[in-house]
């Protein structure tokens, strides 16, 4: 399995699409590693520096509608080369969903309540989290504070996650 | 219980259900692009698996950078073009190739009742073939090239009913703006959009494509309608060897519709007979306002075409509103047709005659402005009009400015320099 631990990147906006997440200029590209310094580069978010607010951080933390738009499997290639293995929202956009865990990476959807009480407990903070995937918990910390939350994932997507993706999952059942 | 259009195709194709809630469908077509696609032949090759489930199932075409623009955009379409070669898969290389919704239903590779992917969000366009058609990944669509399967949640239906007689220079485009904005760029996450009415019945073939077309920026999975007479009119061509009549054709393709008792996740009506012309105004594609709100907003480009609305109607709309007339000496306008068969009808209908003595810019089919990726890229700082799907901040250019219409506001728009409504809309 990926590495589901780190420092996390708060993005406060729902809808953030893949156009977003990396412009469609670099899917001219046919190596991963090419898109690493453009990850995020046309996100609308005031006050956002994708140079220096990226550093470092290997977990997303968003609003609703995460990865809407282009199906470009580019998005979470662009998260990955950046060490970026886990995205945690309060919804997702089908195709990132999905394209997420057929590359053996999270997508973590969590309730509205516990998306608003993570800003605003640590947005801004320096925070850390770490995903358990067998136990379905994520713990988070900052400074003095510290809470482990429960989630759930479908078959699916933890078998996925466990076989590192669906091409060799599919080639050896179909 | 009865049961929706898309759970009838889904159980018709249904092969096996490894955990519970996800369904691994047997797919009919696979389609493939030169951005997508390079990315899977080689991930392919390099696991030695450089295999395809079936050559005839598969359909490949270079629409996005088209002639290359570089060496790079040379080398996507050189890997797809060998990959085709290789595999005896039917491929439209440059000079024969068009935008992929447009030029794959035009050339009668989608029927009612298929299951079809691509590595491409507005896969969705083919439901308006009666069809359950998704925009997926590279890995899916690895994965599709090499078995023929598709994995998706059971799907559930948002059935819109669309009722009333749409006013005089008021399009499909503006019926989907509209349905967005109600419902938001996530109301029908993880739905199939199924399309119903007086208002879909009288729609053309090519306006069910642009509905179905942008219900990813709802969010959906895909849009649908039930096929009719107009569905098995558009593939005559096609399946008159599979058939003795056109009403034959009809009964067997008429078994995909919602029974009057299957389950809908939500049911919606509108009665549109007052539906206005509309564009959007923000980044996301539920911003919406009517032209008349936005009226005189200065735009520098204008850009007609994509695989919402780049076909013949589109055209014909677009130069109904520019004939005789030039755009504004402060903008510039680009028109692509969606495919070569459509540049083609196009001249012999002398609309680009119309097109380029009013000013335009006439390109090759691509999808290359739409995205920002060549033949009509923005200015940091523009505006332009679309008939496009997607506003999104830097879509057509880093800082630039979307505004999506339907092809008669876009003309009209062109004309004046600022954002206007078409002559054939009477307030």
């Amino acid at each position: 399995m990926k590495r589901f631990e780190g420092k996390v990147l708060f993005l406060d906006r729902s809808d953030i699409n893949t156009d977003e997440v990396i412009p469609a200029k670099y899917l001219t590209e046919v190596s991963k590693e090419a898109l690493k310094p453009h990850l995020f580069e046309d996100l609308k978010l005031k006050g956002f520096d994708p140079r220096e607010d990226l550093m470092d951080k290997e977990i997303v933390i968003s609003r609703k509608n995460f990865g809407c738009g282009s199906s470009r499997e580019h998005a979470p290639w662009a998260l990955e080369v950046n060490n970026i293995n886990v995205v945690i929202a309060e919804s997702f956009a089908r195709i990132f969903r999905q394209n997420n865990f057929n590359c053996g990476m999270l997508a973590i959807e969590l309730p509205t309540e516990t998306i608003e009480s993570l800003f605003k407990k640590y947005s801004g903070m320096d925070t850390y989290a770490k995903v358990d995937v067998k136990k379905g918990e994520i713990s988070i910390s900052s400074g003095g504070i510290s809470e482990v939350i429960q989630f759930r994932l479908g078959g699916f997507d933890k078998a996925l996650v466990e076989a590192g993706g669906w091409v060799g999952f599919a080639n050896s059942k179909y | 219980m009865g049961k929706t259009i898309a759970e009838k195709i889904f159980e018709e194709h249904l092969l096996d259900e490894p955990f519970k809630g996800s369904y691994v469908l047997k797919i009919d077509r696979v389609f493939c692009h030169e951005i997508t696609t390079p990315i899977a032949i080689n991930d392919l090759i390099a696991r030695d698996m450089d295999k395809v489930y079936d050559p005839s199932k598969i359909k490949a075409v270079i629409d996005h950078v088209t002639p290359a623009k570089d060496s790079k955009t040379a080398e996507q379409g050189k890997i797809l073009r060998d990959w085709s070669r290789r595999h005896e898969i039917e491929f439209f290389d440059i000079g024969r190739n068009g935008v992929c919704h447009a030029i794959f239903p035009e050339k009668g590779f989608i029927r009612p009742g298929f299951t079809a992917i691509m590595g491409d969000s507005h896969t969705c366009t083919y439901g308006a073939f009666g069809a359950f058609a998704a925009g997926i990944g590279t890995t899916d669509l690895e994965v599709g090239i090499l078995k023929g399967v598709c994995a998706f949640k059971y799907p559930k239906t948002m059935k819109f009913i669309l009722k009333g007689k749409l006013p005089e220079g008021v399009y499909a485009k503006d019926v989907i703006l509209f349905i967005i904005s109600q419902i938001g760029v996530n109301g029908a996450t993880d739905c199939v959009m199924e399309f119903t009415g007086s208002l879909i019945d009288d729609m053309s073939m090519e306006s069910r494509m642009t509905l179905c077309n942008m219900a990813i920026e709802a969010g959906g999975t895909c849009g649908i309608c039930y096929p009719d007479m107009k569905t098995v009119e558009y593939l005559w061509d096609f399946i008159k060897e599979d058939f003795d009549t056109k009403e034959a054709a009809l009964a067997n393709y008429s078994k995909y519709k919602s029974d009057s008792d299957a389950s809908f996740e939500k049911v919606i009506e509108y009665d549109l007979s007052k539906l206005e012309p509309l564009i959007t105004v923000g980044f996301k594609p539920d911003q919406v306002k009517s032209v008349r709100e936005a009226q005189g907003t200065v735009v520098d480009q204008i850009y007609i075409g994509s695989c919402t609305n780049g076909r013949i109607e589109d055209l014909r709309i677009a130069a109904a509103v520019l004939k005789g007339k030039k755009i504004s000496d402060n903008v510039r306008a680009v028109l692509s047709p969606a495919t070569p068969k459509i540049f083609e009808q196009a001249m012999s209908e002398g609309l680009i005659k119309i097109f380029m003595d009013a000013g335009f810019c006439v390109t090759n089919p691509t999808c290359g402005a739409c995205l920002g990726m060549s033949n009509g890229v923005l200015a940091n700082g523009e505006v332009c009009a679309a008939t496009t799907n997607r506003n999104f901040n830097g879509r057509m250019g880093k800082g630039g400015m979307i505004h999506l219409m339907s092809p008669a506001t876009a003309a009209a728009t062109a004309i004046e320099g600022k954002i206007t409504n078409s002559p054939f809309f009477k307030v």
